[in-house]
């Protein structure tokens, strides 16, 4: 096999990969807005949030440690012990619930009805509010995450594929994690909102929440079960990305990577997310290396919008979004 | 109550009343946003420094310094608006650690007759002090940088570089191309093939640079990243297992918060710098006595001793000299900006002049002329020792291809001058 394209059956299969890691960010995203119509501007700063609070739980920090010893003069570093790290994971999901019962109870209740934009510019401000307290809690160092996942060259893949084309194929083994992780949890995500009383709830205010009110449901309950849902997407997100670059606040701008996949997979489908994001991951990986070269490489974050926008003009609502049409 | 109150008023009539001199050091910090993890040691070495210059000796030479710490988030708007509102209260030097502020103030600076000091950062060409008398990146430039990094690897070749390939991963910004002209130049002249890897801000994904290293397997990698583009791509490093002794990282990829999230694997990971690692000098024990050990310690007192909390203390250490140099020469302790430029252009610093300060072999020895605003041109590599957790200093400081440099920093500044309309200096 000629070696261009063994090293572009490579670069597909790290973009698949990649596109896993994006549709896990857009998953968040997705879950809100199927439920509520908010564009949670906020899900990337969650995402860096929930990673902040699994490390410093696991590193036994004491929140606030910098702003106690600041205003009360004390000397704290640290409870002294360390978190397994399931057990941290379960308690920054307590965290997580915790946070998404505040933004319901303090935020959001009093805008039930108001236009989408003021639901967005709330989430903008939620956004920042969020990154502060993150701050405040657990200090800005960078911070390293290691909750036992697997990290570097899958092996078995490289010799397999050398005695097969003499060329070993890269893959990461963290890679390989997320996307059995993002598949699980998809599974997960679809058999809950199809077999549960709750997930049913969840589908009928999305699709009429006046409706869905009159029936008996609890508008307050299905948001914080959203945003709970969401924040433990935002925790998975987190601890794959936060594996990879350690956990900082650059984390937050992984948001940034889901916008395409959104504008692609449509904001309302959970398979639409994992489409779009497989889809702009490969899209843009294998831009970079047969036009990257030509052009100065450093194609990726402008082709995936341009991919995105493509698929815009023929389809609005993206490739699984609902389509709505508004008759006068 | 009565008595209390008219001390409160007598306290606030005391100092609303004439203010004494000072010297104002603004620092334009980041202790937040996505780089505050750098910014943060940076900012409380240069405030210790001062600090400890209050305590210790009461400001510099009799006169109080007065820093002002203004939040850029490392946002180049932000930047601009902390130094339109600090010029006003007597700002002797500004100091932006960002080279996106830099480029927006240098016009500012220039028009406003206040110095800016880009340690090793900012526009390359601003070293040449006949375009740019009011900017000064001493002791070392992005282009002394590269050519040290390529004078190492020919002394690793045996002075042959010949046939081999050398990959540039670079932040894909005015920062991350400055070394490109300069590599490519080097790169005829030693006849290596140079691979450029740009990567996209913020830098969280690098597969397809990384990919393509494991593809062409160059024989060397250098980087010019920032921030979360440097833990990524030494994690990345580590993944397709490029070896790490031939990896090097400009001085702003080389500081602890890069290699810690690798964890083992990051170990022998190399990267330049201008400056010493450690906290085995005099001042350390100043910086304990007069400061630490008062509960004044910057920020939360934890960055001691870092490769950014040094660098934060030689910046600081450099603002100070350059201020007492222009005390000397005007023969006063109040001096104006003008005259700050003065001193940090007479800016001489040796081995003996760092000693004194507690320094010894901090940096490389340097002097500034009105020409000459880029300093010697030195940097040393250092190595990343994951074991026992810190760096280690590989090399002396070695001296870049000064005839290389100062071709390419009159090319381009002259070109500058010709744009703007500029008036040259020092003649």
């Amino acid at each position: 096999m000629p070696d261009q394209l063994l090293f572009a059956i490579e670069v597909t299969l790290n973009g698949l990969m990649a596109g896993v890691l994006y549709a896990l960010v857009a998953l968040g995203f997705v879950l809100i807005f199927k439920a509520s119509g908010i564009f949670n501007y906020a899900q990337g700063v969650m995402a860096l949030f929930a990673a902040l609070t699994l490390v410093g739980i696991m590193d036994g920090q004491v929140p606030f440690e910098h702003l106690i010893n600041a205003v009360f003069g004390t000397d704290i570093h640290g409870f002294g012990w360390e978190v397994p790290a399931l057990l941290a994971i379960l308690l920054t999901m307590v965290v997580m619930i915790a946070f998404a019962w505040a933004v319901n109870w303090i935020v959001l209740r009093h805008l039930v009805g108001q236009e989408p934009i003021i639901l967005f510019m709330a989430t903008i401000g939620l956004a920042y509010f969020l990154e502060g307290l993150g701050d405040m809690m657990w200090g800005a160092d960078i911070k390293t995450l290691d909750v036992g996942l697997p990290q570097g060259i899958n092996t078995t893949i490289d010799e397999a594929t050398f005695n097969m084309f003499g060329y070993g194929f890269f893959i990461d083994n963290l890679d390989i994690t997320a996307t059995i992780i993002a598949a699980v949890l998809v599974a997960v995500l679809v058999a809950f909102s199809q077999y549960t009383k709750q997930g049913r709830a969840l589908r009928a205010v999305a699709d009429d929440h006046q409706a869905a009110l009159s029936v008996g449901i609890s508008l307050n309950f299905i948001w914080v079960l959203t945003w709970s849902i969401a924040g433990f997407v935002a925790l998975v997100a987190g601890i794959m990305w936060g594996a990879k670059s350690g956990v900082q606040f650059s984390l937050s701008l992984i948001a940034l990577k889901a916008l395409p996949v959104l504008m692609l997979g449509g904001f309302t489908s959970i398979p639409g997310a994992i489409v779009g994001g497989l889809i702009i991951g490969v899209g843009e990986k294998l831009f970079e290396f047969l036009i990257g070269p030509l052009v100065g490489g450093a194609t990726e974050n402008w082709f995936a919008y341009v991919l995105a926008l493509i698929f815009l003009v023929f389809r609005p609502q993206g490739l699984f979004g609902e389509r709505i049409i508004e008759r006068v | 109550m009565k008595k209390t109150l008219t001390t409160l008023a007598l306290g606030a009539t005391l100092a609303a009343g004439p203010a004494l001199a000072e010297l104002t050091f603004p620092s334009l910090s980041y202790r937040t946003g996505p780089y505050a993890a750098n910014g943060i040691p940076f900012a409380d070495g240069y405030a210790d420094y001062f600090a400890m210059l209050n305590e210790r000796d009461g400001g510099i030479g009799g006169e109080r310094i007065n820093m002002i710490e203004c939040e850029t988030g490392y946002n180049t708007e932000k930047g601009v608006e902390c130094y339109e509102a600090t010029k006003g209260e007597g700002a002797l030097v500004y100091q932006p650690l960002s080279t996106g502020i830099t480029y927006q103030l240098i016009p500012r600076v220039s028009a406003d007759g206040i110095p800016m000091h880009t340690l090793g950062y900012g526009r390359t060409s601003a070293s040449n002090g006949e375009v740019f008398p009011w900017v000064f990146n001493y002791p070392a430039t992005y282009w002394d940088g590269a050519s040290v990094a390529i004078k190492y690897l020919l002394d690793e070749n045996g002075g042959d570089l010949s046939g081999k390939k050398i990959a540039l991963v670079y932040h894909n910004s005015a920062y991350g191309k400055e070394p490109i002209r300069t590599l490519t130049e080097l790169s005829e002249e030693h006849g290596f093939e140079l691979l450029e890897l740009p990567v996209d801000h913020p830098g969280q994904e690098q597969k397809s640079q990384w990919l393509q290293i494991r593809r062409e397997r160059p024989d060397n990698v250098i980087m010019w990243g920032w921030g979360v583009m440097n833990q990524v791509a030494i994690q990345e490093a580590v993944n397709i297992r490029y070896p790490m002794d031939q990896f090097i990282g400009i001085w702003w990829s080389g500081s602890e918060n890069d290699v810690r999230p690798a964890g083992e694997g990051a170990d022998g990971y190399k990267a330049l710098n201008f400056h010493a690692v450690g906290s085995d000098f005099e001042l350390y024990d100043d910086l304990e006595e007069y400061v630490w050990s008062k509960g004044n310690a910057a920020g939360a007192g934890d960055q001691h001793g870092t490769v950014l909390y040094n660098r934060g203390l030689y910046a600081a250490m450099i603002a100070a000299e350059g201020a007492r140099k222009a005390q000397e020469i005007h023969g006063t302790s109040d001096i104006t900006p003008a005259m700050m430029r003065d001193g940090l252009e007479q800016l001489e610093m040796t081995e003996e002049s760092m000693a004194e300060l507690g320094l010894a072999g901090f940096g490389p020895t340097f002097s500034a002329s009105c020409e000459n605003h880029g300093g010697s041109g030195r940097a040393a590599i250092n190595q990343w020792n994951a074991n026992e957790g810190k760096w280690e200093v590989l090399t002396d400081y070695i001296q870049s291809d000064q005839e290389l440099i100062a071709r390419l920093v009159q090319e381009d500044s002259m070109a500058y001058a010709e744009e703007n309309n500029i008036e040259l200096a020092c003649q």
